[in-house]
Parts: structure tokens; C-alpha cells; sequence
């Protein structure tokens, strides 16, 4: 079930943010509405191993109805689609760039980003760079940061709550239905 | 687009924490899924939950919508990350334990424990090559002494079985991270009404669910709650590769629930100690009040310690809620609103023993039995019933004396349980 169209809850564990960089980087509405809107998530540093964090956020992505697009210079096919060395080399329109590299090598990800036209640059969990983020919302993509996607999109659509998960979720609405 | 950001109160999310209205029912109250399994998808969607890529209900000896309720509303009470429902306290701890251990490993623990948990540490762990260092609580160099470099995690109550001390969380959770090993506390007495461990830096907390948290004494469950916070990315059961999981990383996967994402698919599956879905649903209902209740439990119990205390038939009365106990000052530091309401006193009298067996025999109020923590005001006297055949000093190596009586104060009329009190001690 889905937890209704807006929440009054400060999400706030889990995160090595300060609050006012939760305010600009992990804003629960921004956040629902990016999974809600994006289509085509392209995956940087996506792993062809089957037991990485990438791959399980890749696989549920793609289970979950996402098109998911891998980067990764070392591999060519992971999770059944055609992997690209770089953001420069996808040949159609990304939605949001998930990134899993170091937070050195973010910068570059954002300016990639920014070019193609991306909606959103969504820096995983411990991925921490406050320059590329800053770059990308001066560009107008949506920001997220120091936040795992599947754990996000588990988050709101209440799947992470059935393995006893702290959502810190608070609403007395009735769930959404989705259909 | 910024949403407005409120942290709601702890009674708030007594009542709401981990359960929305189903979009199908609306259903207010937390529906019963009395199911054994769940219907998958697809074969896809199966496979995926089979290797944890996927979050969702597989089996109840796993998970259970029901169970889910629970557990992510206890864990939000603690200020945890995540927590895992068991079929009992001793289950939680079992769990714990068969988590983050190996053969040859040790763990330091409290010696001011419940017996059942002293018996689990000694007996059943030593079959499975894990050796328990057991010290006296009070003094940190204790536990500073009984480290070696085998040892994987330090354990105590936080209010202790039965004597009633008070742990020092915040000091331990230091020795426990200068040391690269987590702080596991069992905070059952205390409930996160009284006290929230992982606030002061305890690692995981555990609890007997069968006393405060349920209340009434009515279902035996018990509960692991993590605070998501203790870096495992050095700690062998929780980093290294997983055999049982295509070589899966817990930690590196998981993150802050690596540890509770194992407890739950390797050792609750393996062991089998799951939880009951009526008994998550009758704990669900407890916890709905826990706040109301537990003020109630304190305030009885306070007002039966000091009048016990200025008793003539009385001995002493362990309880750290009163001004003169040795544990005073660190119950104002972690349980400022009250010291729980389970505590021993004993009778003054020429044969203990015999005056304890009177005492409990001439109650109208208090029960007789072997469990705390509920609404009912209950009694039991060791040296007659759970320690009988010991001698006199062998109860006192135990820590229990011959006339020692174990209270756990529920919520009747104040002045009925002093006056139940009261005319049973005039017969001692």
C-alpha cells in the first residue's frame, strides 16, 4: 500500500546530512514525486555481479517497471540491457542518473548529467558530494542525496515496512491505490 | 513542493508507527493475517524474494504483515532502524547471539541478569564453543578486564533481573566502540517509555515483548531493535560473504539493516523462532497504551517501595528509585520518569525462609507466579519456589537472600495493594 498523496513526517534517520542539507537534498515530497514521474533511470557503476548493492537496487528497479539504463566501461550487458561506458554514450532520453561510484568521481557524473538532460541526480547512499549536488540544482535537476533508491521506493510504497523496517511514516489516511 | 517536517511525539507513534489503513478495507484497527505463506506474483518476482532483491512476505517463520506492524512500531519507540519480531525474549537474545557469533568466540555480560538468560549464556552457548565472561556490573573496569580479543559484543539489562541496578549505557557503548564491538542491552524493565538505550549509544536492543510491551500477560514474544548506526564493515558475521546467500555481504548490501536483514533471513529461518501473528496483533494492542500504562505501573511502584521501606517487617527494598539505593544516580540519568516496577525487598524475620512462604500465601491481590510485567500486580518468593533446593548460601552466592520477595506492581487502587501488602507482612 502507498502512503497518501503528502506527509507531514520528517524523515530523518540514516543519513550523515546536516538537517539543512536534508531540506535541499532529501525532501520526502520531491523524493515520491521523482519515483513517480521517472521512466528511465540510468544506473552509473552498475555491477554485473549478482551480490553487489548496485545489483540488487538494478534488479529491483527493474522488476519494479523502471527501464534502467547500466553505465559501466567494464561490461556490456548487465541485467539483460545494453550497458554504455559513460552518460555521453546513452542514446536516448534519462530521466534520473543513479550513481554508485566514489564521491570524487560525482562531479563529473553531475556535469554528464546536466548534459544529457537528466531530471534528476540521485547520489546513493554514502555517495556525498555537496559540489555536485549543488552544481546539478543550479542546472534545475532534482537533487537527491545520501538515500538509497530501493530503499526509498520500498519506503513509499510500504514493501520496506513488511521486513520490519523503521519508515518512520506516519499518516492515518487510507494507503493509496496505485490502480 | 517541500512537505511540512514534523517528528511526531512518542505517543503518537505508539498508536500509528508502522501501520497505514489498507487502500482495499480502510481498516483502523491492525487486521490479523493468520496465514502461513503468501501467494507470489510471478516466478520472476518469487525468485527475487528468495535472494532479497526483492522486499515483500515470503513465509511467516520469515515475515508477516501483522508481525511487520509491530515491529516497526516498537523500533520506532526505541528510535531503532528496524526491528525483528521472536517467538520470545530468550528467542531475541538466541537470535542476537547466533547472529553476530562464532565458535570461539566470547562475550562479556552482566552478571545482574535474569537466571534464564544466565542458563542460556552458560550452558547452551558453551555446546556452540561461545565462552561468556560474566562480571559485576557497577565498575566499568570489570568490563574493561574481561575483553579479549575473542570478544564480540558486551551485554547487560538495563534495569537488572532482580536485583534492580542500573546500567551505565552510555559509558559501556564507549568501552563497546573503543573496542570495535556492539553494546546489546535488554531494556524490558525499562520499556522506551522509561528509558531508549540506543539513545545513549547501546547498539541493539532486545526485549522480553511478553511483559511491559504486551502488558497483560497474555503472549510469550520478544523483539531485536537496531539502531542502524554501529559500522559492522569490520565485524566477520555481518561483512564476510554469506555462503548461505550466494556470498551476499550483509553489511555492504544492507547497510544499516545488514544486521537485522540477517537476523531475520539466515538465523530466524534457520532457528524457527518466529512469532505468532495473534500474539504480534495482542502485542500491537499493549503497546497502543504503553505510555498510560507504564505512568501508572511507576507511580504504584514508587509509592510501594517507599512505604515497604519504612515498613517494621522489612528488611531492605531494592529499588532505584529511591533516594538511598546505590543506583540512585544513574536511574535519574536513564530512567528519570521511574525505575520500572518490578524490585525486590525482603522480610525481617527469625526464619526468613519460612516468613517469605507466609507472606505469599496470605496475599489477595498480588498473583503467585513466575512472570512480571503485568497490568496485574504479581509476587513470587525464590527461596520457596524457582530456588528451593538451594541452602541459605547458596541463595546468597546467587544473589538472592532467604526472605527476598520479587514484586512486579501492576495498576490496581494504590492504597489495595499497600493494604494487601500490609496485612500479609502482619502475619510474618
Amino acid at each position: 500500500m502507498g502512503s497518501g498523496s503528502s506527509l507531514a513526517v520528517d524523515v530523518s534517520m540514516n543519513t550523515v546530512l546536516t538537517e539543512e542539507e536534508r531540506i535541499n537534498y532529501q525532501d520526502s515530497g520531491v523524493i515520491r514525486t521523482v519515483l513517480s514521474t521517472s521512466k528511465t533511470i540510468a544506473i552509473v557503476g552498475l555491477s554485473p555481479k549478482s551480490e553487489r548493492p548496485s545489483y540488487f537496487v538494478g534488479s529491483y528497479l527493474k522488476s519494479e517497471g523502471y527501464r534502467i539504463i547500466p553505465v559501466n566501461p567494464m561490461a556490456k550487458e548487465i541485467l539483460g540491457e545494453k550497458c554504455y561506458p559513460d552518460l555521453l554514450s546513452i542514446p536516448e532520453p534519462v530521466d534520473m542518473v543513479d550513481v554508485f561510484r566514489k564521491p570524487e568521481d560525482c562531479v563529473e557524473v553531475a556535469k554528464q548529467a546536466i548534459q544529457i538532460g537528466a531530471k534528476t541526480l540521485w547520489l546513493q547512499l554514502r555517495v556525498v558530494n555537496l559540489e555536485a549536488a549543488a552544481l546539478a540544482a543550479a542546472a534545475g535537476l532534482n537533487v537527491i542525496m545520501d538515500k538509497c533508491v530501493k530503499i526509498e521506493h520500498g519506503s513509499y510504497s510500504g514493501s520496506l515496512h513488511w521486513v520490519g523496517m523503521n519508515t518512520e511514516i506516519i499518516s492515518a489516511r487510507r494507503g493509496q491505490r496505485y490502480f | 513542493m517541500a512537505e511540512q517536517k514534523r517528528k511526531f511525539g512518542f505517543e503518537t507513534r505508539m498508536l500509528h508507527a508502522g501501520h497505514i489503513p489498507d487502500p482495499v478495507t480502510g481498516a483502523r484497527a491492525v487486521p490479523i493475517y493468520q496465514t502461513t505463506s503468501y501467494v507470489f506474483e510471478d516466478v520472476d518476482k518469487a525468485a527475487q524474494l528468495f535472494e532479497l532483491k526483492q522486499y515483500g512476505n515470503i513465509y511467516t517463520r520469515i515475515n508477516n504483515p501483522t508481525t511487520a506492524v509491530f515491529e516497526e512500531r516498537i523500533a520506532s519507540l526505541e528510535n531503532g532502524t528496524g526491528g525483528v519480531a521472536t517467538a520470545s525474549g530468550m528467542a531475541a537474545q538466541f537470535t542476537t547471539m547466533m547472529t553476530l557469533l562464532e565458535p570461539g568466540d566470547e562475550i562479556v555480560s552482566s552478571s545482574h541478569l535474569y537466571g534464564g538468560t544466565m542458563t542460556q549464556f552458560t550452558h547452551t552457548f558453551k555446546k556452540l564453543g561461545i565462552k561468556t565472561h560474566f562480571v559485576d556490573p557497577t565498575n566499568i573496569e570489570n568490563w574493561a578486564a574481561a575483553i579479549t580479543p575473542k570478544t564480540k559484543a558486551l551485554y547487560g539489562e538495563v534495569i537488572g533481573n532482580p536485583r534492580g541496578s542500573i546500567l551505565d549505557i552510555e559509558a559501556l557503548a564507549n568501552l563497546a566502540h573503543s573496542h570495535k564491538i556492539p553494546l546489546i542491552v535488554d531494556s524490558t524493565f525499562a520499556t522506551p517509555y522509561l528509558c531508549r538505550p540506543l539513545d545513549w549509544g547501546a547498539d541493539i536492543v532486545l526485549h522480553s515483548a511478553t511483559k511491559f510491551l504486551g502488558g497483560h500477560g497474555n503472549s510469550i514474544a520478544g523483539v531485536i531493535i537496531d539502531s542502524g548506526k554501529f559500522d559492522f564493515s569490520v565485524f566477520p558475521t555481518i561483512a564476510d560473504p554469506d555462503p548461505a546467500y550466494h556470498d551476499l555481504r550483509f553489511y555492504e548490501t544492507g547497510g544499516h539493516y545488514g544486521f537485522l536483514m540477517k537476523a531475520r533471513a539466515v538465523t530466524v529461518r534457520d532457528t524457527g523462532a518466529a512469532i505468532s501473528p495473534f500474539n504480534s496483533f495482542m502485542l500491537i494492542q499493549g503497546l497502543e497504551t504503553l505510555s498510560v500504562r507504564m505512568e501508572r505501573h511507576i507511580k504504584n511502584a514508587q509509592a510501594i517501595a517507599e512505604f515497604l521501606s519504612n515498613h517494621p517487617k522489612v528488611d531492605w527494598v531494592a529499588y532505584a528509585g529511591l533516594p538511598d539505593n546505590p543506583y540512585y544516580d544513574l536511574a535519574q540519568k536513564y530512567t528519570p520518569k521511574g525505575s520500572g516496577a518490578v524490585f525486590t525487598f525482603s522480610i525481617k524475620a527469625d526464619n526468613p525462609r519460612a516468613a517469605g512462604k507466609t507472606f505469599i500465601e496470605a496475599l489477595h491481590v498480588f498473583s503467585h507466579l513466575a512472570n512480571v510485567g503485568d497490568v496485574r500486580s504479581l509476587v513470587i518468593h525464590p527461596a520457596s519456589t524457582t530456588h528451593q533446593q538451594l541452602s541459605d548460601a547458596e541463595l546468597e552466592a546467587g544473589g538472592v537472600t532467604a526472605g527476598m520477595i520479587r514484586l512486579s506492581i501492576g495498576l490496581e487502587t494504590t492504597e489495595d495493594l499497600l493494604w494487601d501488602l500490609d496485612q500479609a507482612l502482619q502475619l510474618t
